[in-house]
């Protein structure tokens, strides 16, 4: 155990970091700038400066910057010495030179780490009387605001954007004290991860744009610890409100997932639940008119209904669990469905399996950053699971680590290292069908087919372990490129191998498996990753139920005589024939939703459900991590949480059905999850996801808004001028107020916000931590549902049935998913900043077979024009179709025709 | 018997003191310009609403009636609401004391007794005056750093014009 003296104070600290982490760490205030725990140090701001004595008779002592000095057995500091404190308070005076007198009108007011650094070094009256330096801004798109006056130029955004992130198109320009953060000319930032600068910038250079439209100081926000529902990665979020609106999201750290950083789906997708889609009363359908009905009225209108005879649940991979197992408990296990088609349960149960047997190691986000060697299979991580991607991104710098290690310069010297890893060669190999924005930084692509990508994946894993079965009749380059993926992955101490369903094709699953599985023979910290399409994927693999194929059978059949659909869009999954075969077999159609679908206009009854800000439940990501989010909106009346409209369901029925035992009876969430783990033995540890709501600290509550929230006995007195008791919830151990406790060592699934003085930013997450970029002080986030299998030894069988070439047809191309960013996903594409985001669908094609502006494509619903773009590198036969942005419900893989559109139709 | 008429000379006397007692409402007392009555919102002297927005008036307030939501347009912040409950205000003076632009002001005007409490809820409409109240010079824009209508980036108190990016002077 190293120790170091700070102001006459010994301090346990760790090898390895520098004096400003330790520092941190030892609960000292020591103000900083360009320093970042994700992005390491580079000394740019100067402001961490403090004083080292070189021995215990040392008084002078000289100044250095903490970010930059290494923790060495015995240092001896100094914080507080007059003259490093001088320092400081000059080197924020200089910063403050030209900073505009405009915090009154700056987003960043009440969470300025500026401000917070300012106020920590003292300065606090301005010396400067000459003029200031002016800079014009720039439109940056919809998601980030630029104010360029307020730089202080740290450095710390075009680090993240361009090292860190990968972006282009942020840089810095000028000189002297006229450097510019910006882009090249104004337009929208095109990085994935922009939306991340409003939470490094220190100031109010860079803010959240949708956010501002809607602003409200952070001492005024509620805040609940969330989980993100665009993708099936489960990042952590914040959830802020006031007034009974979500207002923002906002980063939750979690040490296992994604730390400091959420992609801009996750940051600003989450407009839909505030979007005019949104349904809020009950609604009937009386001759193809929606009425607005009572509760009252919806529940006999049910009991009604399901006296005419069986009734049918379909759940979603949106839902959270606890709504898919009282669906479940409702309709019983025979007559639940996932939601899903066939080929879609097909392959995530299979992803389940394959995870649940891997002998090798389950990687989590953070563990994937130091995997020294990266085979993407067939997936465009960066569109399905982005912020997997911006870690398999980081994992590209493991040569550099290792090269620094034996240059003895530490990791954390971030130009150095960069320098250094400049020759490093990386051990990144994408595999995948079209252009990723991960090819910058890989070591090989390649462009095939899903089942050419497969067969190469097999001959991978045949090179690695020849007890893996063979593949015959590959080409010779094939040959030679898994020859050298094969020996990259056996040669590294850490491999990973990622695939996923985006092409839904069960072999590259099966394929990625066995590498990992092969790999794991020799190394058992070979990772293997799978990424599903949607939040609660991994939740209803767990749970399993009928396919929407059978229930279709069913309803052909006339065995269905009420159907339930809980929050699920059957438009994304069948095709409009089906859907309209579907609504014809099936006497009543109840959609329990938040948004408005398609079929909502077919139902006999819609009931408006609590959306992912209005309720609590659980969700379980692609690495099996069950996870709870919290209610922070409280929303009027008829809104309610999915459960607990289906336990209304269940109490409207006279008398109810056996399997129903249970159901009626919960009284808060915890309830309906004890209920759920005898029924399924694999989910039972989702209790654990967060403390259940009779959790106290110190015996009280813990609180949801700031100690300093304003407005208290005015904010609803438009309504009535009584005061009324704030909202609570059964279902969260959170007070809805500013009542209750609140602290740094509170449960990591329970901290709603970040604040501890004099520390108001998001900065405050140092407060939070033991070790700077370790778990926080509350323990751990979520819990794994999936972990290691217990034998490594057991002989892993490998998938046999290896596929066919893709054999290129003369007249049909195979259409494969173009899976967006903004677009392709259901909720976010309702968010208003991001609908802004996503561009009109196209259709990709190799540049060989484009022959005119325009095509029609013959999917199964009839023919589709197109505009077309040529994807460079796509092979021949290929033709790229934005998923859902064209027809509504895209299978996949499919053959379909094309055909050019003649040019005079063109003009016309 | 000595007592009794030394009561009553007194008493006689008080008839030719100055009188403590103003006859209100008939005769309105001196209450100085700085005296904490009923509060205002005023605007700068270009006619603009001086509220940026900022909550800090809100945040400053002890008893917490103040409450409103930021708007902007052309780069002007503005309240789209600005609500204060008279019925909770204790008539401290801090939301005075925070606004960073002059634009809540406690006047020497008390007289707002109402019969019901509804109506002690003031929104910005009862709030704003056309004039500057006591602080007839400032204005916000003018010295921050923000472009609005009428003023240029670059032209507030103390500025230069914007840096020319390509040039390659020292």
């Amino acid at each position: 155990m190293t120790s170091i003296r700070i102001d006459g104070r010994d301090c346990p600290t760790r090898a390895g970091i520098n004096l400003l982490q330790a520092c941190l760490e030892a609960g000292a205030s020591l103000p900083y700038f360009c320093w970042h725990p994700e992005l390491g140090s580079v000394g740019a701001c100067r402001q961490c400066a403090i004083k080292q004595f070189s021995g215990p008779d040392d008084t002078k002592g000289r100044i250095v910057m903490a970010c930059m000095t290494p923790v060495s057995e015995n240092t001896i500091i100094s914080i507080d010495d007059p003259e490093a404190r001088d320092f400081r308070a000059s080197i924020i005076e200089w910063m403050m030179v030209n900073h505009p007198h405009d915090c009154p009108v700056c987003e960043e007011g009440g969470e300025c780490h500026l401000r917070d650094m300012t106020v920590m070094t003292g300065h606090n009256t301005r010396r400067y009387r000459f003029t200031k330096r002016t800079h014009r801004n720039q439109d940056l798109g919809p998601f980030v605001k630029h104010e360029m006056n307020r730089c202080i130029a740290c450095y710390r955004c075009v680090r993240f954007y361009r090292d860190y992130a990968g972006g282009d198109d942020l840089a810095v320009f000028a000189s002297h004290d006229n450097v510019y953060f910006g882009r090249a000319e104004d337009g929208t930032l095109q990085n994935a991860f922009s939306g991340n600068l409003a939470e490094i910038c220190p100031t109010g250079v860079f803010t959240d744009k949708p956010f501002s439209a809607i602003y409200t100081r952070k001492w005024d926000l509620r805040g609940a610890p969330s989980v993100c529902v665009h993708c099936a990665v489960g990042c952590n979020t914040i959830a802020n409100a006031r007034e009974e609106t979500l207002r923002r999201v906002l980063n939750r750290y979690n040490a296992d997932v994604n730390r400091y950083l959420l992609c801009d789906r996750g940051r600003f997708g989450h407009g839909f639940v505030n979007a005019p889609t949104r349904i809020r009363t009950p609604l009937r359908g009386i001759g193809g008119q929606q009425v607005p009905i009572s509760m009252a009225d919806a529940l006999t209108t049910f009991a009604r209904m399901a006296a005419q005879g069986r009734i049918v649940g379909i759940a979603s991979t949106r839902a959270a669990l606890e709504t898919c197992f009282s669906l479940h408990a409702l309709v019983g296990p025979q007559n639940f469905c996932t939601g899903q088609t066939r080929h879609e349960q097909e392959c995530t149960e299979l992803a389940h399996a394959l995870l649940a047997r891997h002998p090798g190691a389950l990687p989590t986000l953070h563990e994937m950053e130091s995997a020294d060697a990266v085979l993407v299979l067939g997936e465009d991580v960066c569109a399905t699971a982005p912020r997997l991607g911006l870690s398999l991104r980081q994992s590209v710098r493991q040569a550099s680590f290792h090269t620094a290690d034996d240059a003895k310069v530490p990791r954390w010297m971030d130009a150095a290292v960069r320098t250094l890893g400049a020759q490093c060669p990386s051990g990144l190999y994408v595999l995948t069908p079209a252009p990723t924005d991960l090819d910058g930084v890989a070591a090989q692509t390649r462009r095939a087919a899903p089942d050419d990508i497969a067969r190469l994946g097999f001959a991978i894993a045949h090179e690695i372990d020849p007890a893996a079965p063979p593949v015959i009749d590959l080409m010779p380059d094939d040959m030679q490129l898994a020859a050298r993926i094969a020996h990259t992955l056996v040669a590294a101490r850490k491999p990973l191998v990622v695939s996923g369903m985006q092409y839904g094709a069960p072999a590259l699953i099966q394929a990625a498996s066995s590498i990992a599985a092969a790999l794991a023979r020799a190394t058992p910290e070979a990772g293997l990753s799978l990424v599903l399409p949607e939040c609660n994927s991994m939740g209803l693999a767990m749970m399993g139920g009928l396919s929407l194929e059978t229930v279709m059978e069913q309803a052909r059949a006339g065995e269905i005589s009420t159907l339930v659909i809980v929050e699920n869009d059957l438009t994304r999954h069948l095709s409009q024939a089906d859907v309209a075969e579907l609504v014809a077999a099936v006497p009543d159609i109840v959609v329990i939703d938040h948004t408005a679908t398609p079929l909502c206009q077919q139902a006999g009854l819609v009931l408006p459900v609590a959306a992912f800000s209005e309720c609590s439940g659980t969700l379980v990501s692609q690495e099996g991590r069950a996870q709870r989010f919290f209610q922070v909106v409280f929303p009027p009346a008829p809104i309610q949480a999915g459960w607990r409209w289906i336990q209304a369901l269940a109490r409207s029925l006279d008398p109810p059905a056996p399997h129903m035992t249970g159901l009626t009876g919960w009284q808060d969430l915890d309830d309906v999850l004890a209920a759920l783990a005898p029924v399924f033995p694999h989910l039972a540890p989702a209790t654990q996801a967060a403390p259940g709501a009779d959790y106290r600290m110190n015996g009280q509550k813990l609180r949801s808004q700031t100690y300093r929230a304003s407005g208290r006995t005015v904010i609803r007195s438009y309504i009535s001028v009584r005061d009324q008791p704030p909202p609570s919830s059964p279902d969260t151990p959170f007070s809805s107020s500013m009542e209750g406790a609140y602290g740094p060592d509170m449960p990591a699934a329970l901290v709603s916000g970040y604040q501890a003085s004099p520390w108001n930013s998001v900065q405050a997450l140092n407060r939070f931590q033991h070790e700077i970029g370790g778990p926080l002080r509350g323990g751990d986030c979520g819990i794994r549902l999936l972990s290691r299998a217990g034998h490594p030894d057991a002989k892993a069988a490998y998938a046999t049935d290896i596929p066919r070439p893709h054999a290129v047809q003369a007249d049909t191309v195979l259409v494969l998913p173009d899976t967006r960013l903004f677009g392709s996903d259901e909720l976010s594409t309702l968010s208003p900043p991001v609908m802004a985001r996503a561009t009109a669908p196209t259709l990709g094609l190799p540049a060989s077979m484009v022959t005119s502006g325009r095509m029609v494509l013959h999917l199964d619903d009839g023919p589709h024009v197109l505009p077309v773009e040529p994807v460079p590198g796509l092979p021949v036969g290929i033709a790229l179709c934005p998923a859902h942005m064209v027809a509504r419900a895209f299978r996949f893989p499919q053959m379909a025709r094309l055909e050019t559109v003649p040019d005079e139709e063109e003009r016309s | 018997m000595l007592g009794t008429l030394r009561t009553l000379f007194l008493t006689a006397l008080h008839a030719f003191h100055r009188r403590a007692t103003v006859q209100y409402p008939e005769q309105k007392p001196y209450l100085p310009p700085r005296y904490r009555g009923r509060i205002i919102l005023s605007r700068d002297p270009d006619g603009a609403e001086r509220c940026v927005a900022c909550n800090l008036c809100a945040v400053a307030c002890p008893v917490d009636c103040i409450s409103l939501q930021k708007t902007e347009a052309d780069g002007r912040w503005y309240p789209e609401y600005f609500r204060i409950n008279f019925s909770r205000c204790i008539f401290c003076g801090f939301c005075e004391e925070a606004c960073p632009t002059y634009a809540i002001q406690l006047t020497p005007d008390f007289e707002m007794g109402e019969y019901t409490r509804p109506n002690l809820v003031y929104e910005k409409e009862d709030l704003l005056i056309s004039g500057t109240g006591k602080y007839p010079d400032y204005s916000f824009y003018h010295v921050a750093g923000i472009p609005v209508p009428g003023k240029a980036r670059g032209a507030s108190e103390r500025e230069r014009p914007p840096v020319d990016l390509h040039s390659l002077l020292p």
